[in-house]
């Protein structure tokens, strides 16, 4: 009836495991308990959960990225503080439970941290810097955010009942194989990865479709905010790279599931192409992360040097051109397979080409502060403190893309350095500035800036004692995932790493401690114009929050700047923009049911509890036709609506 | 960045220290010296691009601050020869590189035989859980986590797994290669002078995967023949049985010798996952 569901799944092997348990449950505890207290669940049904306004779904990810950023990073101290401790002894973590906590650190970050992040943040964002009242598609988008955080709650679940992955965040066969990964582990990552893929390719799509046909008029692909141009790259990249993981994950599946030979050892089978079509998706991924920080990025700089962005067409050009690139590089993951001199110095040279259009975008972000009026708000530390590390990680990414260097290098802790030195300034570094930037625009204060100021401090000091270290500790030959080690001369090093993460974590905990100022101090901080940064996009000619429909007129666009030319051309600059009726798209509840019965359908099939799949599934499918035969689902507003909701204006909402 | 500079002098400093602690940076090989010297060249002309962020991140943070409210702003500035040089410049260094890839990925192909005056050693590497069982077929000897090379003369690894994907590396010596079930990937490597390095697998493996590694003794001619005396007084032989109690998976596994080890023994762990599928790339066509 229960599959493989039995009272030994609860984490009694280790007490470390059990705290962790039992601080998970507590923490699910507490929030049902303070929601019910405050008497917030029909509000937060009906407001938020059923939601289909791309600005809370934008939100919603963002709140996702943010607890899953909790938990992956008291994983990364985990794992810091065992190696501190681990020379010549067993540390306080035994190897099989150190392994789940590297496999669900990097899935974590990658597909439940930085993946709803980036998608939160491109969410609330592009359609108001294109001018649009909504995305081309409400409601998948509220499919997305629901079957990405089923995904999530899948690896949740995983602490609490069974065991996570040991495979590492990308699941290396004849490793991840039934044959020498029996447990549930690595069926937790693959139905988590599954679904969340899904919802990513499905915003993937949406964007596609959003940016391409719901630009204002006026908004030629020229003029579109560099933010805007990401997210078009971006969702190419997925819809065309996503697919690869899917069928990878599927393959994996049947081979697990059925006892298919698709990548085992024996039976014809070949862990190459497994390794092959993980990183087919596994490179463009990376750019998936990072250009839209590069995007944020562009968006700061130009706002906080007064300056319009130096060389638009060229940081366009080089968008365009890294991502192209990106899927033209996967195999330098694996130099040392054992490939031909001519094959690897074909991947190797066409990654370094890859460093141009990079090393183009840093020179036009200097070049745009350059000769311009440069304000050293937090958004703006975030982005300095970006431009002075990344490079040393792309310094390091050339040498690993040297295969000759690569056969020294390659899964060390040097190569972790060097992908942490991308993925912490390129794109957590990105997406922290791009919260705290547009924050006033989504809740209509802005976030405090001395414990802004504090929080990144922290981060960019621990950043460099956590990860400089292991940079060293690659030349001393120590490779990556080491549960303990016997070399006297290694564990200095990871003292100072471990004392990195330290800083790390006061760092977190200043974010969470600005969060909580700036919401008492909301008043005070109130922003009512609506432009709390003097920006330059049309994002910010929205009221802060933005009413639902976000533009009462359909703004008519006249420059890659709109609003600074609005500003220029002063009173009247707004007479082309052209009023039509505003229609809304209703909530619906059928996005939260589809990502619940799918995450239920992950756990039974983890489980092996087939009639509940089945049932799932079913369940899946009548949703979709249900929700196909409903004709209704849109609501005009009427004049007085409008004007309602436009008398409103800025400023932070009571309840909201 | 200065802290960059720190680190890296102090690893410098370090490597002049104790060469045994630094293999990378410090390496006895040949082949894995090229390589160290392939990535301070490459890293050098990095800085040519890296430098020049630095200082005009620096420069600009100074000069154009709102504060000093300076006179030299121009909202709308472009220029399409700063546009055009920062094209160029990196385009020049990372083709440079990129010339410096392709030659010497060709020169250190691990596939390449290294001193053809001489003939190689051939030493056949398995990757086990959690241990390497190395089979000598010419000497007829074969010995488990300790791999004894002969100084001056080139040696030949051919590598498999008889398990999950492992990685085969010796960082003072030279670089590594995947041991793959069902295939024979290979690994070039010579010695120069009499010396001792840790050998390991790489390529996380499972519980036992941090214990797997093995002492490497680059020794004289003489030395090596007095060694295979000793691994040859051994009373075990790898018979079948021997074999299949040794691919068991086992920890922290001590040397162990055998004089001697099955006819084809290496082939027919290859065979055991792919009778139909043998995998070289002597034999493919690329």
């Amino acid at each position: 009836m229960l599959g493989k569901l039995s009272w030994d799944a609860l984490p009694l092997y280790s007490w470390v495991a059990f705290s962790g348990a039992a601080m998970e449950v507590l923490a699910a505890v507490a929030v049902v308990a303070i929601i019910t207290y405050l008497r917030a669940w029909r509000y937060l049904w009906t407001e938020w959960l059923t939601s289909v306004d791309h600005k809370r779904i934008g939100i919603m990810y963002t709140v996702l990225a943010l607890v899953m950023l909790l938990r992956g990073f008291a994983d990364a101290i985990m794992m810091r503080t065992q190696q501190a401790v681990a020379y010549d002894s067993q540390g306080y973590l035994p190897p099989d439970h150190f392994d789940q906590v590297f496999s669900a650190h990097g899935t974590i970050m990658i597909f439940f941290m930085a993946m709803p992040f980036l998608t939160g943040l491109i969410n609330f964002v592009v359609p108001q810097q294109i001018g649009a009242r909504d995305v081309a598609f409400p409601f998948l988008n509220s499919v997305s955010l629901w079957l990405t955080a089923s995904g999530a709650g899948l690896v949740l679940a995983s602490l609490v009942i069974g065991k996570f992955s040991t495979a590492g965040w990308t699941a290396y066969p004849p490793y991840s194989g039934i044959e020498y990964s029996p447990d549930v582990g690595v069926d937790y990552w693959l139905w988590a990865v599954i679904l969340s893929g899904v919802g990513t390719t499905l915003t993937g799509i949406n964007f596609l479709v959003t940016i391409l046909k719901r630009r204002a008029p006026g908004m030629t692909l020229m003029r579109m905010p560099l933010f805007t141009w990401t997210a078009l790259v971006v969702s190419l990249l997925i819809v065309f790279a996503f697919p690869a993981v899917t069928v990878a994950g599927g393959l994996l599946g049947l081979d697990r599931y059925l006892g298919m030979h698709f990548f085992t050892n024996d039976g014809g089978g070949n862990m190459m192409n497994y390794i092959n079509l993980i990183w087919i998706w596994g490179h463009p991924e990376v750019y998936i992360l990072i250009l839209p920080a590069f995007g944020i990025f562009s968006e700061i700089v130009s706002t906080f040097s007064r300056k319009r962005l130096f060389g638009y067409a060229s940081l366009v050009y080089a968008t365009a051109a890294i991502g192209l690139l990106s899927f033209t590089v996967w195999l330098h993951h694996f130099f040392t397979m054992g490939s031909s001199a001519n094959v690897n110095a074909f991947f190797g040279i066409m990654t370094m080409i890859i460093a141009v259009p990079t090393g183009v975008k840093v020179f036009d972000w200097l070049f745009t502060m350059y000769r311009g009026r440069i304000e050293m708000s937090v958004p703006m530390l975030w982005t300095i403190g970006f431009i002075v590390t990344f490079v040393i990680g792309g310094m390091s990414g050339v040498l690993l893309a040297i295969p000759p260097v690569d056969y020294l290098m390659h899964n060390s802790t040097f190569l972790v350095a060097h992908f942490h030195n991308m993925l912490i300034p390129g794109a957590l570094f990105g997406y922290f500035a791009g919260y705290m930037y547009w924050f006033p625009k989504a809740f209509g204060f802005k976030l405090d800036d001395t414990w802004g100021r504090r929080a990144f401090w922290l981060w960019i000091s621990g950043f460099y004692l956590a990860f400089m270290p292991l940079y060293v500790l690659g030349f001393m030959g120590m490779s990556r995932r080491m549960e303990h080690y016997d070399m006297p001369g290694w564990q200095p090093w990871l003292i100072v790493a471990a004392l990195g993460a330290f800083l790390i974590a006061a760092g977190i905990a200043c974010m969470i401690i600005q969060l909580y100022v700036s919401v008492k101090n909301r008043e005070a901080l109130a922003d009512t114009t609506g432009d709390p940064w003097g920006g330059r996009t049309l994002e910010w000619a929205t009221a802060s929050p933005p009413a639902p429909y976000n533009f009462a007129r359909i703004p008519v666009v006249h420059d890659r700047d709109e609003l600074i030319w609005r500003k220029e051309h002063g009173e009247g600059a707004d007479k082309d923009d052209i009023a039509t009726p505003i229609e809304l798209p209703e909530n619906t509840g059928h996005g939260v049911i589809i990502g619940i019965v799918g995450g239920i359908l992950g756990f039974a099939m983890i489980w092996h509890i087939w009639w509940l799949a089945v049932v799932s599934l079913v369940a899946i499918l009548a949703t979709i036709v249900m929700r196909s035969f409903q004709d209704e689902g849109e609501r005009d507003l009427t004049d007085s609506d409008v004007s309602a909701l436009e008398k409103r204006g800025s400023g932070p909402l009571v309840g909201y | 960045m200065c802290r960059l500079g720190g680190v890296l002098a102090v690893a410098l400093l370090l490597a002049g220290c104790s060469a045994s602690q630094w293999p990378v940076l410090h390496p006895d090989g040949p082949i894995a010296a090229t390589q160290r010297t392939l990535l301070f060249t490459a890293f050098g002309l990095m800085l040519i691009v890296v430098v020049p962020v630095w200082v005009l991140t620096v420069i600009v943070l100074t000069r154009f601050r709102a504060s000093r409210n300076s006179d030299d702003y121009h909202p709308n500035w472009q220029s399409n020869t700063v546009d055009a040089v920062v094209w160029i410049g990196p385009a020049v260094i990372v083709l440079a590189i990129g010339a410096l890839v392709w030659d010497y990925t060709h020169k250190l192909d691990p596939y390449k035989p290294l001193d053809l005056s001489k003939t190689p050693l051939e030493i056949q590497v398995v990757a086990q859980d959690w241990k390497w069982l190395f089979v000598y077929p010419d000497q007829d000897v074969a010995v488990v986590n300790e791999l004894v090379l002969p100084v001056d003369r080139p040696v030949t690894f051919k590598i498999t797994s008889d398990t999950v994907m492992n990685s085969f590396y010796i960082p003072g010596l030279a670089g590594q290669i995947y041991a793959m079930a069902g295939m024979q990937s290979q690994l070039n490597v010579i010695a120069v002078k009499p010396g001792t390095f840790t050998g390991r697998n790489t390529q996380y493996s499972g519980s036992g995967f941090s214990d797997q590694q093995f002492a490497v003794k680059a020794v004289s001619e003489d030395d090596f023949e007095a060694w295979l005396k000793v691994v040859r007084a051994s009373p075990d032989r790898l018979n079948a049985k021997a074999y299949a109690d040794l691919a068991k998976p086992s920890e922290k596994v001590p040397v162990k010798y055998y004089a001697g080890a099955k006819e084809g023994l290496f082939a027919s762990i290859i065979e055991k996952y792919a009778s139909h599928y043998f995998h070289d790339r002597e034999t493919d066509t690329n």
